[in-house]
């Protein structure tokens, strides 16, 4: 508010009336970011993601489309859907994946060789979305009663439920079993359009995108809506909302239906591009994935849920088995360099804890080298420059088994020390244990792609979480004490 | 016409006895207090007037009408509202959206109860866009006022007005809640500021560990010996 007067007066207090102009103006990279999610407004973003998106078959060879482009939509839907009942309504729903599922199941049973029906997916899909919504209504029947970690119980013994009926029931239904048991449903129709069969990546991937564009535009014009203020309100105070005299449980239902019904539409697609479903498309470590998305984007926020799920997705492809490890050793790297970015002020201390951990390896690799060959005569796992580097650098015995474990302990002993330890000392004493974490990821885990995917992601994931606990495009929460 | 009646209601937290034997009423257009120390259970009262717990024994009566085993929503439609205890306002979402959430059950904002907690609250007007949790607490106590008389109550309820705010603004708040009264609408306010309360109601229980030890006019209640000793402290 301009007084005209720039001293404050006292008993006049005018700070909430100016409280966007006083707004902290951040500066860098996450500034930019939140000037351009305040100004940009919803439908140019939405466009913006449907052209590039709609561009991405006209660049992309068949299998990145698949693995990049396909799975990150996949992924985006099932972002939304758990958006609406987390995000919106804050119901923690730990039975989600499982409702996913019974949507791909549903419709491998609905369009497959399996039985030999063949439905078209003009009647199959929307059947699945009806029949998996009132699931998940059924299943947000405890809501009523049970809420936050109670019902995060609940949904998790459900979602588990699923697995174990999927793979060990399977009942015998018309002389076969219901859902194959171990070996799934094989054969799945592809999606079509009226008659006209989905069967290239491409068609494929611009039917999803297309399905994700209607989500999109649909869940903001439903979050806009009465009904989607109302779930706000429930998520911040469920006491106040129920005081309020909203039909809170309806409420939470609404949600649980809605979030099940995009996880079935999830399921039909997703069925349909694999060809075939297995229970361990389904499993826990999927369910953690879509929260990660949820969360990382930022709870409740649209673009945030597109944004987390390209992230999540990216950079889980670039860690894939079937690419080359030195994928995976950039990115094991980056993050610590980052780490170290990010945590060290001032700048000098970081750049002695850099500069100090890659002399101290010279050195150390040039005294073990002295001492004896054997001890830097392992070799680095694959070749290329990067390689060529690290096996001056990092000190690889050969036949380095016992060593491997020796330096995890030390490395585990190194990271406690450093934690307990102040100032000066703990920077000095970053030195070695970064570099006993580089030993270790050369003799540890780049033999072990299956782990060292799961621990780097979930590295990424602290890292994340640690720089932006909101989300990327998470609000912090604003408190009223 | 009495519009909010309770008759001797008994209330448990589990096994634990909190109201015992309480009985009080509310009449139309009338402003009532309930004063009482912590833990007397002012709370719980007003949750039991609200249907958030259900008391064992006794009965709840809205406009004549036993409501003891109805639902919250229920006897918010017979014209009851509640200002709660801290505002417990939705903090990331607008004023205006506030208020509208406290016309949920009358199908969106009637622009009419929009125009008068306007009337009534007109800074709020101004920052109908800006979030709740933003305001200063005198400014989310008047979100937390409009927002129940959104629903056009005939009895609003408020737990602890002078909560949390600077004197002038206490002073201020009870200013509001005599307005609102004197527009026709019956008021209960739980209280702690005995000499306050008292100077704007009409009447005054007094509340001590679960039952009514007093219940006199505020006149009265202002005179009496024991309670300027336990409340007014002089």
């Amino acid at each position: 508010m301009a007084t005209g007067e720039d001293k404050p007066r006292v008993g006049v207090d005018d700070w909430v009336a100016s409280v966007q102009d006083r707004r902290e103006q951040r500066s860098g990279l996450a500034g930019l970011a939140r000037r351009v999610d305040d100004v940009v407004p919803a439908w140019a973003r939405l466009a913006l993601f449907a052209v590039v998106a709609a561009s991405l078959p006209l660049w992309m060879d068949r299998g990145d489309l698949f693995a990049y482009g396909i799975f990150t939509l996949v992924y985006v839907l099932l972002g939304l859907g758990l958006n609406v009942v987390v995000g919106y309504a804050g119901l923690l729903d730990l039975g989600y994946v499982a409702l996913f599922g019974f949507g791909a199941y549903s419709y491998a049973l609905l369009s497959s060789e399996h039985y030999g029906i063949h439905w078209p997916s003009a009647v199959s899909i929307p059947l699945v979305v009806v029949a998996t919504a009132l699931l998940g209504l059924l299943l947000g029947l405890p809501s009523r009663r049970l809420l936050g970690d109670y019902l995060a119980i609940v949904t998790l013994f459900f979602g588990q439920a699923f697995v174990v009926f999927v793979n060990a029931a399977n009942p015998t239904v018309r002389g076969k079993g219901l859902t194959g048991g171990p070996n799934g449903i094989a054969d799945i129709d592809p999606n079509d359009l009226f008659g006209y069969e989905l069967t290239t990546r491409r068609q494929q991937y611009w039917f999803i995108l297309a399905i994700v564009l209607l989500v999109l535009v649909g869940l903001h014009f439903l979050s806009e809506s009465r009904t989607g203020r109302a779930w706000r309100a429930l998520r911040e105070d469920p006491l106040a909302a129920e005081a309020m005299s909203m039909p809170v449980n309806r409420l939470k239902l609404k949600a649980f239906a809605l979030g099940a019904g995009i996880a079935g539409l999830t399921g039909c697609v997703f069925a349909a591009v694999l060809t075939a479903v297995t229970s361990g498309n389904f499993a826990l470590p999927i369910l953690i994935t879509i929260y990660a998305i949820v969360v990382l984007g930022g709870i409740g926020s649209l673009t945030g849920v597109v944004v987390g799920a390209i992230v999540i997705n990216v950079s889980f492809q670039f860690l894939a088995p079937e690419n080359p490890q030195n994928n995976a050793r950039i990115l094991f790297y980056l993050v610590i360099v980052l780490l170290l970015m990010l945590s060290m002020r001032p700048l000098w201390r970081l750049a002695v804890v850099l500069a100090g951990t890659v002399a101290f390896g010279l050195a150390a690799h040039v005294l073990a080298e002295a001492i004896s060959p054997s001890w830097t005569a392992g070799a680095v796992v694959e070749g290329g420059r990067f390689a060529g580097l690290i096996s001056d650098w990092v000190i690889i015995p050969s036949g380095h088994d016992r060593f491997a474990n020796g330096a995890y302990i030390a490395l585990i002993v190194a990271i406690l020390a450093v934690t307990r330890i102040r100032g000066v000392w703990r920077t000095l004493s970053l030195v070695p244990t970064v570099y006993l974490a580089a030993v270790v990821w050369e003799t540890s885990f780049v033999e072990q792609p299956a782990v060292a995917r799961w621990i780097l992601f979930g590295a990424l994931l602290v890292f994340l979480m640690t720089v932006r606990p909101q989300g990327l495009l998470g609000t912090p929460r604003v408190e009223i004490v | 016409m009495t519009l909010l009646r309770l008759r001797d209601v008994d209330t448990y937290y589990g096994e634990i006895h909190i109201l015992q034997k309480i009985s009080l009423e509310v009449g139309e257009g009338e402003l009532v207090c309930l004063l009482g120390g912590n833990a007397s259970g002012k709370s719980t009262t007003l949750k039991t007037i609200l249907g958030l717990v259900t008391p064992r024994a006794g009965a709840v009566e809205i406009d004549g009408e036993d409501v003891s085993r109805r639902k919250t929503s229920y006897r918010i439609a017979k014209g009851l509202a509640i200002v709660p205890e801290n505002r417990r306002l939705f903090a990331p979402m607008t004023v205006h959206e506030n208020l509208e959430m406290g016309a949920y059950l009358r199908k969106g904002a009637s622009s009419e109860a929009l125009e008068r907690v306007f009337d009534l609250f007109p800074v709020l007007k101004d920052r109908r866009r800006q979030l709740a949790g933003t305001l200063s607490g005198g400014e989310q106590q008047m979100v937390a006022m409009g927002r129940a008389l959104m629903s056009e109550p005939k009895l609003l309820l408020m737990d602890e007005p002078s909560m949390g705010l600077a004197p002038i603004l206490v002073e201020r708040n009870f200013e509001i809640i005599q307005q609102v009264h004197q527009s026709g609408v019956a008021v209960l306010v739980v209280e702690q500021n005995a000499n306050v309360s008292l100077s704007i109601a009409d009447r005054g229980y007094v509340l001590q560990t679960g039952r009514i030890v007093l219940a006199d006019s505020a006149k009265a209640l202002l005179a009496n010996e024991d309670l300027r000793k336990a409340y007014l402290g002089r």
